[in-house]
């Protein structure tokens, strides 16, 4: 067992680690050479003030018409995304670990938020889980590597809870915590998970069209 | 997972595309596809698939969707996995009935409106990805009928409505006389060099309704403006190429107009009240050319009115008293910004204006935009049934006093008028230049 937990801690997470940088620069700038390549007039659109107009739009809850249109979703939505992304970085177990590493350490979540966001987390994908079993318009361009992109990010938020509430075999849990993490971030620039690092430069992109070009509002 | 069938009427028959995938193989179809991916697409289509989460949020943007009782087959989303999804998937190895379906899909069930991309979180432009397929489509020669045919007139005239050489300055002049008989001393000034500005409108305006350049030629008269229309090609600013992806007529096409601009020596150019051809002279077809916006100045006619109107250089005599309400067509509301300029001049002409929800550039698009109807009768239907909202739309501003329907687009009257018809709504349709013709104060005849 001791054997296992030093590979995921150790060549595992820096393997994780450096598909998830290695990856997301190279899909960064695989993106950009394509457009030096082949899409060179994008650069003369883009603009920054309109950018940033769309982008802030819309990384606000409701102040886009389509949020408006859906709150549920919309609550739900801006929870998970903001617990996802918070709730690993400032967990205090975890900042625990990169002072270990490294000798570098930050401000961290008291323990029960960190567990009431984490079940925002499993909570929210359950609900992702449902919508697109149960609304027609997602469920018909729903495809298994939907649901596998589900259970990535879920995986790391469920046995990250049962491990902390040590529920089963402790050591067990935890290992696959880690293991899952890693996955998760390894997953992120080979997956649609790579909305995470595109999604500003496609919303960017059609915030500068319309502010710039069709002089009309995005959101 | 067992998919919904889709709801749909008897499948429309085009002999173009019959005829197109006819003799089809799937090698042939699958070297085009992978053709037009490899060589004439870049970061935005891979892009926007890599990052398309499925989530269906662009669903309720689109009037066919929620006309069909939010049939998925509708949706933006749905739209792209009927089609680009799967020809990527199968690294373009489909058959001729998927691309017959793609066909249909892609040329008869989007108007390229562009109100998707509002509507999806992260801005994917579902409309370019509509015309990629149109764009594979053509490469295939499966483009329907009557569009395609639209395209061969603007290959071979340089014009929409196969108007030949004679019958465009006929219908000048014959339209300048008409005009003389209420204002003797009307010209419409016919390639005059070193005019202010260059009146070009679509190629039905002289086929079939010649009224539209009578009316503009009164309005530019009473408002003094040194204008002129080419005697040569160039004359006509529509543009069907750009929607079944001729890519290279369609340059040919823009070039054309602005070069005879050139020629002129105009200041700048003042085009008639068309959504489409806005969108190939602002929006497409100088891209396609490589300018970044029109190389001469270039207003679409509700700019120039509203410039007219509030420079007093035409007068209201008396304002329109029906109550009217506004369609705002995409191309020049949610692709040029138009909206405000168009309630103004509204405002200025007429006592009241019912406002329809949503407006602006949240408008529902009219269903014959995109080249839908272009596409001609076969699927007339599809494009009607397809937009029960904007019928519904129609009807509570009616409901709420509307009399007459103002949009400045030609395809918006033409499919407003099938729905407007179809439903049973009766609203009166006009074009600005039909109120303004009849309020302005003219000169009195002698
Ligand atoms: S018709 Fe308009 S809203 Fe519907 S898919 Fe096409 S561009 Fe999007
Ligand atoms: S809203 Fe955008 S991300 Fe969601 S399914 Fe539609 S195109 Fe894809």
């Amino acid at each position: 067992m001791h054997d296992v937990y030093s590979f995921v801690t150790g060549p595992l997470a820096w393997a994780a680690f450096l598909l998830f940088i290695g990856g997301s620069l190279f899909k960064l700038g695989w993106m950009l050479h394509l457009v030096a390549k082949k899409e060179r007039f994008i650069f003369t659109y883009m603009s920054w003030r309109y950018s940033f107009r769309s982008i802030l739009h819309w990384i606000m809850p409701f102040a886009t018409t389509n949020w408006k249109l859906h709150p549920v979703l919309t609550i739900v939505t801006f929870a998970f995304h903001l617990c996802l992304l918070a709730t690993p970085l400032f967990l205090l177990s975890h900042i625990i670990l990169w002072d270990e590493a490294w000798n570098i350490r930050w401000w961290a979540f008291p323990d029960a938020l960190a567990d009431v966001m984490t079940v925002v987390v499993i909570l929210s994908c359950l609900f992702f889980l449902i919508r697109r079993v149960q609304q027609p318009e997602v469920r018909f361009v729903t495809s298994t590597s939907d649901f596998i992109i589900l259970a990535i990010v879920a995986m790391p938020f469920i046995t990250g809870f049962i491990a902390y509430h040590q529920w089963f075999n402790y050591k067990v849990s935890f290992i696959l915590h880690i293991l899952s993490g890693e996955v998760m971030l390894a997953a992120i620039p080979f997956t649609r998970l790579s909305h995470m690092i595109l999604s500003p430069f496609t919303r960017a992109y059609m915030g500068s069209e319309f502010g710039g070009v069709r002089h009309a509002k995005d959101w | 997972m067992s998919e919904p069938v889709k709801q749909e009427g008897a499948q429309a028959l085009d002999e173009g595309i019959e005829a197109g995938i006819s003799g089809l193989t799937t090698e042939q179809i699958a070297s085009v596809i992978n053709e037009v991916i490899d060589n004439e697409t870049g970061a935005r289509l891979k892009t926007y698939v890599d990052t398309c989460v499925h989530c269906g949020l662009c669903s309720e943007a689109c009037h066919f969707y929620l006309s069909h009782e939010k049939d998925p087959h509708y949706s933006p989303v749905g739209k792209v996995k009927q089609t680009l999804w799967e020809m990527l998937r199968k690294k373009g190895r489909v058959g001729p009935a998927f691309i017959k379906n793609a066909a249909i899909i892609a040329h008869t069930e989007c108007n390229l409106c562009k109100r998707c991309a509002q509507y999806c979180p992260f801005g994917i432009d579902i409309a370019y990805l509509m015309l990629v397929v149109r764009r594979i489509i053509h490469k295939l020669g499966v483009t329907p009928l009557y569009i395609q045919d639209t395209a061969h007139s603007h290959s071979v005239t340089m014009n929409q409505m196969w108007v030949k050489g004679d019958e465009w300055p006929d219908t000048l002049q014959w339209q300048e006389e008409e005009a003389q008989t209420e204002i003797p001393t009307l010209r419409i000034p016919l390639d005059k060099e070193g005019a202010d500005i260059m009146y070009s409108v679509i190629a039905p305006e002289p086929k079939f309704q010649a009224q539209l350049i009578y009316q503009m030629a009164v309005i530019m008269d009473v408002a003094g403006v040194n204008w002129t229309m080419p005697a040569t090609l160039g004359w006509d600013n529509s543009d069907m190429a750009m929607y079944t992806g001729d890519n290279e007529i369609m340059g040919r096409l823009k070039r054309t107009h602005y070069e005879t601009a050139q020629r002129l020596r105009v200041k700048r150019i003042v085009m008639g009240e068309c959504g489409h051809a806005f969108r190939s002279v602002y929006d497409m077809g100088n891209r396609w050319l490589g300018w970044k916006m029109p190389p001469i100045p270039m207003v679409h006619a509700i700019d120039f009115y509203h410039e007219l109107l509030s420079q007093g250089r035409i007068k209201i005599k008396q304002k329109y008293p029906e109550p009217v309400t506004l369609h705002d067509p995409c191309n020049v509301v949610r692709g040029g910004g138009l909206g405000e300029k168009l309630r103004e001049v509204a405002h200025a002409m007429c006592e009241t204006v019912v406002e329809m929800h949503p407006n602006r550039e949240h408008n529902y698009c009219c269903s014959a935009g995109g080249g839908v109807i272009n596409c001609g009768p076969p699927f007339k239907m599809t494009r009607v049934n397809g937009n029960r909202v904007k019928a519904e739309q129609l009807f509570a501003a009616k409901t709420r006093g509307a009399k007459t329907l103002i949009t400045p687009c030609h395809n918006c009257h033409s499919g407003l008028h099938d729905i407007v018809e179809h439903f049973g709504i009766g609203l009166e349709i006009k074009f600005i230049s039909d109120i303004l013709y009849e309020i302005i104060e003219k000169p009195e005849a002698t």
